[in-house]
């Protein structure tokens, strides 16, 4: 039986060594708990990748839970969970010990003047990646749309209505329209 | 008190970022300005940090918007409350749900709010760089030529390399990229 500390330290090091998260963690994981140490199956992993795409928080916490509950239940998954925060959240109480004193220093501040620059072209190109991968259909389309332009009023006119209400929103949109027409790929598709 | 705003508004972001890393972004914005947690500059600094440090750009934010207002505790308060409901959600796949995610109308939903956080992130995006560019001097607007240049060229380099070079840049290669690019200009 895996023990809960195997489980600590296989998800610590991933967590470690996996930098920006997301999808670059998955072959990690993959690496690690199929090949390495047989805990979970190639299927599983599969499955993991699409419940991480339609859930909510980061795939490295989904992955971490979900390996760690098959394994041991409960505990593996607050094991294997803590695990994968613990070296990033060690890493970041460090810099934040730091991080002001640092930015007091003239060459550091000015490095971090670029870098505000480059993080608005990361956001726009993840969004881009985002719209790549979406259904080639018209209600996604006419939802992101609507979204973009009643996201750019709000931010223009410095309203304060949470992006949170906005997702609610294109949810009953999303399903209205699904309820009402059947199907949403034969709705859509006019 | 602060550290159950800090469990609440880091519960939403959790409960909300479908998408993974960048999804959580416009959200976490949402909630640090509306608290006043963080500075839009210092806000903007922590996600360049959050990309070049190990672990889930959710997980690095809220742990250091945590420190910020609350120290140790309410780091742990945030990071807490930002992972609980990937954390429950996955375990009720698991338990009890394993139909859940082919159900036609939880699909409806989801695909609903895929589509709604994409535009969402395009826009904070498309803010943050025009905002960077055309920093609002007292009331209207006044171009800062050195950015819109400095951007134009990091924009250039990113995507030309990806559109027509070989080589693709990481986020992180990116960072460095601006990092030194920063300090000449700005010097």
């Amino acid at each position: 039986m895996t023990s809960l500390t195997d489980l600590f330290f296989t998800f610590m090091q991933i967590g470690m060594f996996t930098f920006g998260g997301g999808y670059a963690m998955i072959s990690v994981v993959e690496n690690a708990c199929v090949e390495n140490r047989h805990w979970i199956t190639h299927d599983d992993m599969m499955n993991i990748t699409v419940i991480a795409e339609s859930t909510p928080g980061p795939i490295a916490i989904n992955c971490a839970t979900y390996v760690g509950y098959k394994q041991r239940g409960l505990a593996g998954a607050i094991a294997a969970t803590v695990g994968m925060i613990l070296p990033s959240f060690l890493v970041i109480y460090l810099i934040s010990r730091f991080l002001d004193d640092f930015l007091e220093i003239a060459w550091i501040a000015h490095a971090f003047q670029g870098i505000k620059l480059a993080v608005g072209i990361l956001i726009i190109d993840a969004g881009v990646k985002m719209v790549r991968q979406m259904p080639a259909k018209a209600l996604p389309r006419v939802i992101l749309v609507c979204s973009f332009a009643a996201m750019v009023v709000i931010e223009i006119l410095a309203l304060r209505v949470s992006s949170i209400a906005l997702l609610l929103v294109a949810a009953v949109v999303s399903l209205a329209v699904y309820v009402v027409c059947g199907n949403v790929d034969k709705g859509a598709a006019v | 008190m602060i550290y159950w705003e800090l469990f609440v508004g880091f519960l939403k972001v959790g409960l909300f970022s479908f998408g993974g890393g960048y999804a959580a972004i416009p959200l976490i914005r949402d909630v640090v300005m509306s608290y006043g947690w963080l500075s839009e500059d210092m806000l903007t600094y922590m996600i360049a940090v959050s990309e070049s440090t190990p672990g889930p750009i959710m997980v690095n934010l809220a742990t250091y918007v945590g420190i910020s207002q609350g120290g140790m505790a309410g780091a742990l308060v945030a990071t807490f409350a930002a992972v609980l409901p990937a954390f429950f959600i996955i375990i009720g796949i698991i338990v009890f749900l394993q139909h859940l995610l082919t159900n036609p109308y939880v699909n409806a939903v989801l695909q609903g709010m895929k589509s709604c956080v994409t535009g969402i992130i395009l826009a904070t995006g498309v803010h943050m760089v025009s905002k960077n560019c055309l920093p609002a001097d007292g009331g209207s607007p006044v171009p800062d030529l050195r950015a819109v240049v400095v951007t134009a060229v990091l924009a250039g380099v990113y995507f030309g390399l990806r559109a027509w070079g070989k080589k693709k840049l990481s986020p992180i290669q990116l960072i460095g990229i601006s990092a030194v690019v920063g300090m000449i200009v700005y010097r």
